[in-house]
């Protein structure tokens, strides 16, 4: 055939076929989304510190672990609120002259996705610690440590950002460990990464593939047997560590702790939902439970875990009891 | 026939062991509970203890039973008859001893209850220590625990001791046993021919002793002239040694190739093997890095900076070059005319290898590109590699063009494409204009994929069209499934790259397009795989025979399965278990590794004895190949089961912590299987450079025939002067 014994002809057409299919799925749907999408109108734009956070996000090479993408299936529901759309990405652009736009969604999810994590980790404490050496606060943790974003100061001073970390990992050196700036640009990149709300009135789009309702006898009750240690193994274990032991000058124990073991349901409640800043000698707790949009349900079993783990011996509470304080609650933070 | 027995009980009892030793690793490892041998290895253990007694059993009543044979033929009436079978069957030399003897008289006697008593205790104490043993190994639900099964493992060992110890005295017991009776046979037998009358034993002696002397002379059929080899048919090399590898063929020297081309194509391969070296330490390292996290604290040697060091070193490190200096090699060779210019394959060689050094460096030192996988290199870097390629473009077109053939071989077909088609990949990945926001997301997915089957996969196939052919000595199957495999890839494969994206924020519609892609695909590969399977047909023995087929035979196995596996992964259903776990990990090196490093090493092997007329050990070549499919297996089997458990987890909304630490007894079976990979290409180094280095060495036949020209030139010289 005259067509395959012409070398212009043969790769001519083989060019063209390939060109055209890529304007096809590749350039077109590209320009398309880049021209047809806004950003929502409450997201908020990074601030210079996290602009500088994200660009050592994207030196460290921290996509080849983390995704940043709630994909709209049920399994993804505990990483974003909702599903991650086109308008999340859309007010991202080109980096500088030489380095390409970075929305980092990433395509393996070695570690957890960052879409949310300003609102479901955001101490600072805790995320220098972590930054320091993962290890420290999540034993089972296969993440790099990012010692060389720290120094070591004698005498630290009243600017710098102290970091406490057990002994054992100073490495045998003598002072304080002092965040330097490129660690708190870092934390404070990932503590704006939060899902923008929609706007009032927006269809908010469906997470798929949800499982199949439980048996009918466990439907009522479902809910009630939500998994206390689940619960807080995702959610609290980070900073009070499975033992329950907390971590010295960093996060309190619940280990016979007043709080969890006494009777004033009301601040435990406000605690786990709202957060707490009362004690000095411990970093800041953030609002975890209206961050993650916590049940009666969920917080009755977080409570119940804790009030019966390490040693605990408290009477158990009822998510009825529970609902109550949290409306209670709920008001109190209202005005 | 005992010792046979003897040997098969001991590796009964070494694989029982090892079996058990294996089980309490596995259960230490993990400490999810999950592993390869969870709940199924103690049964397994149960099994093969059961089955060792089984056989232990049979083996001692058969030796039991052969004895008492022997008991009773001494007491049967036969016993006559058989001491003339006796005599009939004497050898010569023991005729000759018998003939010359006196006779002479000796008494015999018998301790047989004795023995028996001795085997029947031995037997007795063997019961306790065998039931023990097969108490300890009966079920119970404490056999699934570590410790528990550590346990057993160590008593099992002096227990399976003291039962080979008893094997060996009952055999002894028994031998000593059947010895006597032996003796009083003989004893029997000496009388019985001292009976005899002499001259009628003698008559009978002598002639048997004749026809057992009886033998050839060997020249029967032939004179006694020595053998002539007038045709040069047999030549022996005298001092070929111990083969310790199967002999193969060797490869046949071209002698008609430019050494100008043959030393830019030796280095592009040279160069490809350093990378691939360099390459893959650090993938061998960022495995470790799984393992132990800690391993170093250097920003330069962090986890997220060398991981596109690894991918970026070995995709434009190793195989493109690999592949470049093959496809200099071809496509002069298809077309029937010298390379165009040579001079800009030097060029092309010197920026790719200059973009794969400053790419390394950049992304150590924390300069990328954005995050975008295989991207990772910032424009500059990569247009090193563009420029390289446009040049290898029109160098090649240039080539074809002035080709003496009127057909373009496929070869080329599916070489230059690739090279036409990636240099439009790179220019819609690195142009900015269409890459804002979700459209990076876009131009990403159809980037990395296209990168993967339109470069590598494409050039590689163009490749292995040339050199599967002349491996087998015969013409490719079918032309026409080379060419409708070609369209279809062009076809399908460009729609597939946003399967990388299911469930995100892309259009759903695209999402689409990319799975019925995926599905397409299903066409090339089968076509192709047909194609390279049915060359075969016929010439299946030459595998046996060649070092570098049973490459190319695992190159087609995975690009089928690989490739496959790659349609199968695309399926919305499959997305929710199997994206962003290490499924995809084992997935890609399952292809990059299994199918395209695979073919470039079988050609490799294939051309580099006929450029330099050296060839490599075989032993290293099939060091070489095991260590590389074993390490492969090893790798990529564990990812995926660890994989899917993993996906299955997360179905199941379990904390996500949970699934990091199900997943460490599979990544450091990925780091066994990385360091098999890893050896094996420091194999491969030295093949290569057992294969290019120069050496001398002296021909004895050459330089003698040498001396002797000198010798005679000498002479002519001398008389010249004196004439």
């Amino acid at each position: 055939m005259e067509l395959f014994d012409n070398h212009k002809k043969l790769f001519g057409t083989a060019a063209l076929m390939f060109i055209g299919l890529t304007m096809l799925v590749a350039v077109g749907p590209a320009i398309s989304n880049q021209n047809n999408n806004a950003p929502l109108p409450g997201a908020k734009p990074l601030s210079p510190e996290a602009e500088k956070g994200k660009a050592i996000f994207v030196a460290n090479g921290c996509v080849a672990c983390h995704t940043q993408q709630v994909r709209n299936i049920d399994m993804d529901k505990m990483w974003g609120t909702r599903p991650s759309m086109a308008a999340d990405y859309a007010g991202i652009t080109r980096t500088d002259f030489w380095r390409n736009t970075a929305t980092l969604m990433g395509t393996e999810r070695t570690g957890p996705d960052l879409t949310d994590v300003g609102n479901r980790q955001p101490s600072l404490d805790w995320n220098l610690v972590h930054l320091y050496n993962p290890r420290i606060v999540v034993k089972e943790s296969i993440m790099p440590a990012y010692p060389w974003l720290f120094t070591i100061k004698k005498e630290p001073g009243k600017h710098d950002v102290v970091v406490n970390v057990p002994e054992s990992y100073m490495r045998g050196k003598e002072g304080k460990l002092v965040a330097t700036d490129d660690a708190l640009y870092l934390v404070a990149y990932l503590q704006s990464m939060k899902q923008t709300e929609l706007p009032s009135g927006a269809v908010v789009p469906e997470f798929l593939y949800k499982p199949e309702p439980k048996v009918a006898a466990a439907g009522a009750e479902g809910a009630a047997l939500a998994d206390g240690k689940a619960l807080y193994t995702a959610n609290c274990q980070a900073c009070h560590q499975a033992d329950g032991m907390g971590l010295p000058g960093a996060f309190p124990p619940l280990k016979g702790s007043p709080v969890v073991t006494g009777d004033d349901l009301e601040l435990y409640v406000d605690i786990i939902m709202n957060g707490y800043d009362a004690r000095q000698e411990y970093g800041v707790m953030a609002p975890i439970g209206t961050n993650m949009g916590f049940t009666e349900h969920e917080v009755a079993a977080i409570i119940n875990h804790e009030r019966s783990s390490w040693g605990n011996e408290a009477a158990p509470v009822t998510p009825e009891e529970i609902k109550k304080v949290m409306e209670f609650v709920k008001l109190k933070m209202a005005p | 026939m005992k010792s046979r027995k003897v040997i098969i009980s001991t590796f009964i009892a070494i694989v029982i062991a090892l079996t058990g030793v294996n089980a309490a690793f596995a259960g230490e490892m993990t400490p999810s509970g999950f592993s390869f041998s969870s709940g199924g290895a103690p049964v397994w253990f149960v099994f093969l203890a059961s089955l060792a007694m089984i056989v232990f059993a049979v083996a001692l009543r058969s030796k039991v039973s052969a004895l008492r044979e022997s008991y009773r033929k001494r007491n049967s009436h036969t016993n006559r008859m058989l001491l003339e079978e006796h005599m009939r069957n004497l050898d010569s030399g023991q005729i000759d001893k018998l003939l010359t003897l006196k006779k002479r008289d000796r008494p015999g006697s018998s301790h047989k209850v004795a023995s028996v008593l001795l085997f029947l205790l031995s037997l007795a104490a063997s019961g306790p220590a065998a039931a023990q043993a097969l108490t300890k190994a009966d079920g119970s639900s404490l056999l699934s625990e570590g410790g528990v099964i550590i346990t057993i493992a160590l008593l099992s060992i002096p227990i399976l001791a003291a039962l080979v110890l008893l094997w060996v005295k009952i055999s002894n017991a028994v031998n000593r046993q059947k010895n006597k009776l032996r003796m009083e046979e003989a004893e029997q037998l000496a009388e019985y021919l001292r009976s005899r009358p002499a001259e009628e034993v003698e008559a009978i002696l002598a002639q048997r002793k004749k026809a057992l002397d009886y033998s050839l002379n060997n020249r029967e059929l032939s004179g006694n002239a020595p053998a002539e080899d007038s045709k040069g048919l047999v030549n022996i090399i005298p001092d070929y040694g111990l083969p310790i590898v199967a002999v193969k063929k060797k490869a046949l020297p071209r002698p008609n190739i430019d050494p100008a081309l043959s030393r830019l194509v030796l280095w592009y391969l040279g160069c490809a093997t350093f990378w691939l070296l360099f390459g893959t330490t650090i993938g061998e390292y960022l495995g470790i890095k799984f393992v132990a996290p800690d391993a170093d604290h250097l920003s330069w040697l962090s986890f997220g900076r060398l991981r596109p060091v690894h991918t970026n070193a070995v995709f434009w490190g190793w195989a493109s070059l690999g592949m470049l200096g093959l496809g200099h090699y071809i496509v002069p060779r298809v077309s029937n005319v010298p390379l165009a210019k040579i001079k800009w394959g030097w060029y092309s060689l010197y920026l790719i290898n200059a973009a794969v050094v400053i790419g390394t460096i950049f992304l150590m030192a924390g300069i990328n590109n954005g995050g975008g996988e295989y991207r990772e290199y910032v424009w500059p870097v990569m247009l090193l590699f563009g420029i390289a390629l446009a040049l290898s473009l029109t160098n090649f077109l240039k080539t074809i063009a002035a080709r003496k053939t009127k057909e373009i071989y496929i070869s080329n077909w599916y070489m230059v494409s690739a090279i036409i088609f990636t240099i439009v990949i790179s220019l819609v990945a690195y142009i900015p204009y269409w890459q804002k926001g979700l459209g990076e997301t876009v131009v990403q997915g159809y980037y990395m994929h296209q990168g993967v089957g339109m470069w590598f996969m494409l050039f590689t196939l163009g490749i292995v069209y040339y050199f599967l052919p002349q491996q087998l000595n015969k013409p490719i199957y079918s032309y026409s499934l080379g060419i409708l495999a070609f369209w279809a890839q062009i076809l399908f494969y460009t729609l597939i790259g946003s399967h990388h994206f299911v469930f995100s924020a892309i259009p759903w519609w695209l999402q689409t397009v990319a799975i019925v892609g995926s599905m397409g695909m299903v066409v090339p590969v089968v076509a192709g795989t047909t194609n390279f399977l049915m060359t075969f047909k016929g010439a299946w023995y030459k595998v046996r025979d060649s070092y570098t087929l049973p490459f190319f035979l695992v190159g087609i196995i995975f690009y089928c399965t690989g490739s496959l596996q790659g349609t199968a992964e695309a399926f919305r259903f499959t997305n929710l278990v199997w994206h962003f776990t290490d499924f995809t990990v084992a997935h890609s090196h399952l292809t990059m590794y299994g199918i395209v490093s695979f073919f470039l090493w079988a050609c490799i092997y294939a051309v580099v004895p006929r450029l330099t007329g050296k060839e490599a050990p075989q032993v290293t070549i099939g060091t070489h190949f095991w260590l590389a499919l074993i390490g492969l297996l090893f790798y990529s089997i564990p990812l995926m089961y660890g994989g899917t458990l993993k996906g299955l987890h997360w179905l199941s909304g379990k904390p996500f912590i949970e699934g990091v630490t199900l997943m460490a007894p599979y990544w450091l079976w990925r780091a066994i299987g990385g360091s098999l990979m890893w050896v094996s290409h420091l194999f491969f180094a030295y093949n290569m450079y057992k294969m290019i280095k120069r050496d001398y060495v002296v021909d004895v036949k050459e330089e003698a025939i040498d001396r002797l020209e000198k010798k005679s030139l000498n002479k002519q010289g001398l008389i010249v002067e004196e004439v």
